[in-house]
Order: structure tokens, then sequence, then C-alpha cells
């Protein structure tokens, strides 16, 4: 399949991002902020980074980037978006998911080898995985806690929303220790840690984060679940 | 030329860790007696004309937009006298 990565002026992980989808397996297609294009692509990655500075507030700018009026409308169509940290933000703003993300409840920049409970295999994005599968991936963000009222928090609870949960203690003050959640239909995945650093053990705290980048197969039907 | 003033605030239940960083600077400094600090943002919008209903009702839409993300943050809009 054909993954799309977004770079937005203050992208940091793009390249890791698409290095990550060829070793999952799937074709890296580079996509630029300004263009108003998806070249065709299967699914889409918003990487981390400070796109635009995090000015105003964290994906609030990158939001109303003419790429991203291409994303949320394939999106609300079905099309599978994955965004890991800064991209993460992007969708939130984007309100393609619940909540917002905001800064650490300990005021400090936290990075760190994450275990991480994966809790939803439903979607485009965590199919190759078992439900309750415990992965350890690489945690870097200084505006990583999500928060959403009550009632929005329930709901995505009761709808088996949250998709991942930190595990070993809660590194940023999210509520519920939630990681990572999706949309209704599945096919749009928000996860504040970084799975695209976890896919080679020369460079990562191992290769757990590459089911992230196996599972778009798996979800088409076309390959089986390779993570237990 | 007006000039609209957008104030946006977290809202009351989201936790303000700048503003708490704030407050914990203020007793070292010899502030005391300051229980509690949030902080937000003010914008300043230059408005070309009068300051119309129809101006103020997209000043609004702008607030809501982009100024403020509605999930965390409360937003006001008021006009402020001749700058």
């Amino acid at each position: 399949m054909k993954v799309g990565v977004v770079t937005f002026p203050g992208s940091l992980d793009d390249v890791d991002a698409q290095r990550a989808v060829r070793i999952g397996g799937n074709e890296a297609v580079a996509l630029w902020h300004g263009d108003a294009d998806l070249q065709g692509v299967d699914a889409v990655v918003l990487p981390g980074g400070f796109s635009y500075g995090d000015y105003l507030r964290c994906g609030a700018i990158s939001r109303f980037s003419p790429v991203m009026g291409e994303v949320v409308a394939a999106a609300g169509a079905g099309l599978p978006v994955l965004g890991i940290c800064n991209g993460f933000q992007i969708l939130c703003e984007s309100h393609l998911l619940p909540g917002a993300l905001i800064r650490n409840d300990h005021r400090k920049f936290a990075c760190r080898d994450q275990r991480l409970r994966i809790e939803d295999t439903t979607t485009a994005w965590t199919s190759s995985y078992v439900a309750g599968s415990e992965v350890t991936v690489v945690l870097k963000n200084g505006e990583g806690a999500f928060v959403a009222d009550e009632a929005t928090l329930d709901q995505i609870e009761a709808e088996g929303r949250v998709v991942a949960r930190y595990l070993g203690g809660n590194p940023n003050g999210s509520l519920r220790d939630i990681a990572g959640v999706r949309n209704e239909a599945g096919n749009v995945v928000g996860l504040m840690p970084h799975p695209e650093h976890a896919v080679e053990t020369l460079t990562g705290p191992g290769t757990d984060g590459l089911g992230f980048f196996t599972s778009l197969a798996v979800w088409a039907g076309v390959a089986e679940r390779t993570f237990a | 030329m007006a000039r609209v003033v957008v104030d946006v605030m977290p809202k009351p239940e989201i936790l303000d860790p700048q503003g708490k960083a704030v407050q914990g600077a203020l007793p070292r400094l010899g502030f005391t007696g300051i229980s509690d600090v949030r902080q937000g943002k003010r914008f300043e919008l230059e408005v070309e004309g009068d300051v119309t209903d129809e101006v103020l009702a997209d000043v609004h839409r702008a607030a809501e937009t982009l100024l403020s993300n509605p999930v965390i943050e409360n937003f006001t809009v008021r006009v402020e006298a001749d700058a």
C-alpha cells in the first residue's frame, strides 16, 4: 500500500516515519503541507515535530494547511490516518479526534522508553497486535497530556476507543493514562509516543512499534496478525 | 481604526501548568497571598472601519476557529476604546 507522510515546516520525524513505513512493507510517499494533493495514497501519517513552531497551540496552524483540507475530507471517507505526537495534536485540532493535548503536568520535556498496552486492535493501525499486548516504544513530548471533559472520556472508554494506555507510570499527566485514541470508524488514530522510532534494534528500544506500520495490510484483510 | 480584543483562557477544569509555574515563582520573590494563577492569551485585532455587528460576528468565528480551542479554552470578545 502507498502511505503518504506529510512534511510540515517544523516536522522532525517525517523521514523516520517514511523509513518505518517501508520497513513495515509499504511504499512511502512524501507529501507536502502546502499541496492540496494526496497523490492517490492509501493512507496518511502525520509525523512528530513542532509544525509551524507550535505557535498559537500545537497543531493549530497546521490544521489549516492545504494538505489538511484533503486529509480531513479523505479521513471522513475512510482513509486510514495515523497522527504521531505532533500529528496527534493536529488531528485533535482538526476535530478528527476528541480531546486535546496540553503541556505535561510536570512541565518538563519527557524523553524515555515507554511501555504501553495496546487495548484496541480493531483499527487500521493496530490490527497487527493482539489485544492487551504490552509494547515498548519511544516517548518524547513537552505537550503530551491528553485531556477531555469527563463525559467525553466516559464515552470514548465505553466505545472502546482508547487505542493505547501508558504502563509503568504516567509520563505527562494524560487523563486515565491515555496514550492514544481513535475515531468512531477506527480509520483515524492518534498516538503520543513514537512507534516509528522502535522499528529497528540498532536505533530503538526494540521493534515493538513495527506493528503500527504492518497493520494496514491486516486491516485490509491481506495479511495475518504478526505480533503477540 | 478600532481595536477588538480577544482574551483566551484555559477552562477552569483544565490543568494550567504555566499558571502553576508562575504561582510557584511568586512566593520565591516575596509576593505572598496569591492563592492561584491562571495564564491565558490576549489577541489585539486592529479592525479597518467601524466595528459593526457583522465584524464582531466575524471576530467571534475567528476566535472559535483559530484563536482558541473550544475543547480546552474559553474566550471573550470586546471592543476597546480608541487605541
